[in-house]
């Protein structure tokens, strides 16, 4: 079966594709982006993973999650998902944590104080 | 009303991401689950996790602006520089990491433009983390393909007899580009001349202040 829309590029590699203006909008990094940062240097620091098993899960997520999610959710997804691959936990423990995250309260805030 | 934007930005004028006072979303939910996962396994502890937060924090352009300035400076710098750049700038103290760094010297009819088409590849343990308009699709996608429209767009417009040079980045590479040191400023010292050096000036997608 043959996909005749397919360029022999993937969706990622979008060098040279046409495209609008270059968006001029900033911010400062909040504080869970910042620790999403932090999770992937010091975890590929541990040879858990590489950069390139990060990119490759946010390949593989897919063009719609580059337009809808912001560029640390989708490394927080990858991050996560090179993790589960390396054994660091399991999917049933992090669904247990998960839940134990929302349960905390309602912001950021709460959630993140697992003092509570 | 006038006013109310100011609220939501930053003492560096950039607007803040949502965060401790927004509702928990899914992704910062997974953050965390994922950060206290890794703390109880023994894999990172919370005072290394907020170590690589502040050391990433205190990277910036102004680590950068040195870099220039010293090549503009030291002949024999800027040639150790031409020759390995992440040897030469480790040399100056700079925690470069295991990257390779190539460092880009304008020249009277050479600019050079530096970006990432596959992804967001930034030399960040220099100039910290790349602006948001460097992970774009617009910029990923048009710097090489329309150079020249790209910096009309951030306000750089060359003479036609200036050679444009596009470097695309990867994960194991990393450019820095060095501006050409503006005039009228003989006999600065390193410092006085760091000031001029902006971060898109070492980007390719500006250029230094001029005194």
């Amino acid at each position: 079966m043959t996909n005749a829309s397919f360029d022999g590029r993937r969706w990622h590699d979008m060098g040279g594709d046409i495209a609008g203006p270059v968006p001029t909008d900033q911010h400062d990094f909040s504080l869970w982006e910042k620790r999403v940062d932090a999770l992937m240097v010091l975890c590929s620091g541990k040879g858990l993973f590489t950069v390139d098993g990060l990119r490759r899960v946010l390949e593989d997520m897919g063009e719609d999650s580059f337009e809808t999610m912001t560029y640390y959710e989708r490394w927080i997804a990858s991050v996560n998902q090179n993790l589960i691959e390396a054994g660091a936990y399991t999917t049933a423990e992090l669904a247990t944590k998960m839940a134990q995250v929302q349960a905390r309260g309602t912001t950021y805030g709460e959630a993140s104080d697992a003092a509570r | 009303m006038p006013h109310d934007h100011h609220d939501h930005l930053s003492p560096s004028g950039h607007p803040y991401r949502p965060d401790d006072d927004q509702p928990l979303s899914y992704w910062q939910t997974l953050e965390i689950a994922v950060r206290e996962l890794l703390v109880e396994k023994g894999i990172t502890t919370p005072a290394d996790i907020a170590v690589q937060i502040d050391a990433m924090d205190a990277r910036n352009p102004a680590m950068g602006a040195k870099v220039v300035a010293r090549y503009w400076t030291d002949a024999d710098f800027a040639a150790a520089l031409i020759e390995d750049a992440a040897r030469a700038t480790r040399e100056m103290g700079f925690d470069i990491g295991p990257l390779k760094l190539i460092a880009l010297p304008n020249t009277a009819t050479l600019h050079n433009i530096v970006v990432c088409t596959l992804c967001s590849c930034y030399p960040r343990n220099l100039l910290g983390l790349p602006p948001d308009w460097y992970k774009s699709r617009a910029y990923r996608s048009r710097t090489v393909r329309e150079p020249r429209k790209v910096l009309a767009e951030f306000g750089v417009t060359l003479p036609d007899n200036t050679e444009v040079r596009v470097h695309d980045s990867t994960a194991d590479m990393r450019y820095i580009v060095i501006p050409n040191r503006p005039g009228g400023t003989d006999g600065w010292d390193a410092a006085a001349l760091a000031d001029l050096v902006t971060r898109d000036s070492m980007i390719g997608t500006g250029l230094p202040r001029t005194p």
